[in-house]
């Protein structure tokens, strides 16, 4: 039997059911549809967090104050609480650790920031000149905080794009304007470029001052917040992380592990975990998707039973006439890998659509991947083999004159 | 060409009956023949055709299709003989009832490899010696008449060009009139293209278009003679349209 005859016969038989043709292969648009559209949602929000995550800098760790307790005290004054970090370890930690690229200390507070009668709330932070290096902050305008700015404890800010919009409207060029905030005037030097963050923080919505100002003026000691380190490579983050420890404890004369004052974030560690989260999460609404799936399966087996049913007489006959087993069997199968291949290629286009429209409307990001349309067609056409051969297994044993005489 | 040899066939009805069908049946039947078989029904002339149309197997006994024994022979070696060397006509047509006349005569030919064109060329050929004219070619069969339908399966059964044609009660669901034209084109086919004709029947009167008639009764061959008085069918008896 030729190809191009079994296609024929194939397209022949299943037309004469449409409406049963066409609802078996529904089911499959379903299954294949929502496992395309699942796993474009789950892929597109792992999209998200990485890519939110790896714009806070690249080959990132981040030091911050570990929680306040003093010995034998039962309270704690949470992470971050605990003012531990100084100026002097940042220096330490450009020195002598290997492998930094780049240390960038701050300090950071939240303050309410007026300006010509308008007034908004943002975080403060106070800054050195290799802070837009380490945490990917370019300037828009302007110019960022310099050297010569630390030294001379200058009051001037720079502004992120939503700051500088909420204080002096659409538009209009803040520079050499001022703010004020903590009963001081800052001369508004350059503007950041937007970088579109959001969540964690928002890079886009922040005053950025002098280091030294921020200590002098609005802290009034000379702690840090957090240091941000950047490695000059990925790889040697770890070892990093190790040494800078056991610099620290040194520093900070603690020999217990348990009682650091402090605490190493990796990025990449970050970037990892929030991406398990998100494969999890893209595993679980693909085996949701995937039930669908395996249900329109069971639907391509139920209509080719009924199917090889009621085309016993056709069975018998094509076999007295001179079919073979192998004849038999691959046009039933070829009647299912149709019906799922279609089923495959229309759910690939309402998967698209979905995930389309998730985007377009849900303000959700997608992601349809090459590999997930080949899964689909790979899983669709193994569903049509799987779901189609008990039946055609069936049709062709059959004896044909058992099949001839069927009624 | 035929030739069987003390063929039985028990059917396993349960655990611990069987029904003997054939109990030691031998003929053979030469090229060129018309022999009917004839037999009221359960005296196994029905299996005896299926075992000469290798849809069945004998349980016992020799049967000889080109002097090759074909006993042992797997089912789709069955097949392939069946492809090749036989056609059928079956009392209740079995024709693919969505599918026009044209296809369902072509659909020997698909399992034999044959191009499209060429099939649908054998397929036209072929319904012109059955009696159906072009003008029913594109119909569907369930659109046609009794005996249109048997044309049809005629047809399907020459256009492999078999060189047995067995009938099962080609006429069995047809009125008197229609039975004997369908008759008188198995008799035309007999003579004027050599095919050779098995056909099983109940009916003494259908029996009598044949050139030997074989009587069967519970198993066994009672007799087998030539048909002295064979029934010839008027050539163009009727306006075959009218059918």
């Amino acid at each position: 039997m030729k190809i191009s005859d079994l296609l024929e016969q194939t397209f022949f038989s299943l037309l004469a059911n449409k409406a049963r043709s066409g609802l078996t292969v529904l089911g499959i648009v379903i299954g294949i549809g929502s496992v395309i559209a699942m796993v474009s949602i789950g892929q597109g929000a792992s999209g998200t967090i990485t890519s939110s995550i790896e714009s806070l800098g690249s080959n990132l760790l981040m030091v911050s104050p570990g929680m306040q307790r003093g010995v034998g005290q039962q309270v704690s004054a949470g992470r971050g609480g605990a003012q531990t970090l100084t100026l002097d370890d940042a220096e330490a930690i450009t020195e002598q650790i290997e492998g930094v690229k780049t240390v960038a200390p701050q300090y950071s507070t939240r303050l309410q920031i007026t300006a010509k009668g308008t007034n908004t709330n943002t975080t403060v932070y106070g800054v050195t000149d290799t802070y837009g290096e380490v945490r990917n902050v370019e300037i828009g305008s302007g110019s960022f905080i310099t050297p010569a700015h630390n030294n001379a404890k200058s009051k001037v800010a720079v502004l992120g794009p939503t700051t500088a919009e909420d204080l002096f409207g659409e538009g209009v060029d803040p520079i050499g304007q001022t703010v004020r905030f903590s009963n001081m005037d800052f001369k508004v030097v350059g503007v950041t470029a937007a970088k579109g963050g959001s969540g964690m923080s928002n890079a886009d919505d922040a005053i950025y001052i002098p280091l030294s100002t921020a200590q002098q003026y609005i802290s009034g000691n000379n702690r840090v917040g957090m240091i941000n380190i950047q490695g000059e490579s990925q790889e040697i983050l770890e070892q990093m992380e190790a040494d800078i420890t056991a610099l620290l404890m040194t520093r900070h004369k603690i020999t217990d592990e348990a009682s650091i004052d402090f605490q190493i974030m990796n990025q990449a560690d970050i970037v990892e975990s929030a991406s398990s989260i998100a494969g999890t999460l893209t595993i679980l609404l693909a085996s949701i998707a995937g039930i669908s799936l395996l249900v329109g399966g069971i639907g391509i087996m139920n209509m080719m039973l009924t199917t090889v049913t009621e085309r016993t007489r056709e069975i018998g006959l094509r076999k007295a006439v001179g079919a073979k087993r192998g004849d038999i069997a691959v046009q039933f199968l070829a009647e299912a890998v149709t019906l799922t291949f279609v089923g495959g290629v229309v759910g690939t286009g309402a998967g698209g659509l979905a995930s389309w429209a998730v985007e377009k409307f849900g303000n959700t990001a997608t992601e349809i991947s090459l590999a997930s349309v080949l899964l689909a067609f790979g899983v669709s056409a193994v569903i049509g083999i799987v779901f189609g051969y008990y039946p055609a297994a069936r049709a062709a044993k059959m004896d044909p004159i058992t099949a001839l005489r069927y009624e | 060409m035929i030739e069987c040899k003390n063929i039985t066939k028990i059917y396993q009805t349960g655990a611990s009956e069987a029904a003997k069908v054939l109990k030691g049946v031998s003929f053979s039947v030469d090229d060129g023949e018309f022999v009917a078989i004839i037999g009221p029904s359960g005296s196994g002339k029905s299996t005896l055709m299926h075992i000469l149309g290798m849809l069945d197997t004998p349980t016992s006994g020799d049967y000889f299709l080109d002097g090759k024994n074909v006993a042992g022979y797997s089912d789709d070696d069955l097949a392939e003989i069946r492809k090749n060397k036989i056609g059928f006509v079956f009392q209740s047509f079995n024709l693919l009832p969505r599918a026009t006349v044209l296809r369902n005569v072509c659909l020997p030919l698909v399992y034999a490899g044959v191009d499209k064109t060429a099939r649908e060329d054998r397929a036209r050929a072929a319904l012109a010696c059955a009696g159906l004219g072009p003008e029913y070619h594109q119909h569907r069969t369930n659109q046609l008449s009794g005996g249109q339908m048997q044309r049809v399966a005629i047809a399907r059964a020459l256009v492999n060009n078999p060189s047995i044609i067995l009938a099962d009660e080609p006429t069995g669901n047809l009125d008197t009139k229609t039975g004997e034209i369908v008759m008188e084109t198995f008799q035309s086919l007999n003579e004027t293209q050599g095919h050779t004709i098995i056909l099983i029947t109940h009916e003494p009167d259908i029996a009598e278009y044949a050139d030997r008639i074989i009587a069967v009764r519970d198993g066994m061959i009672v007799d087998d003679r030539k048909n002295q008085n064979k029934k010839i069918g008027i050539p163009g008896v009727a306006d075959r349209k009218q059918i």
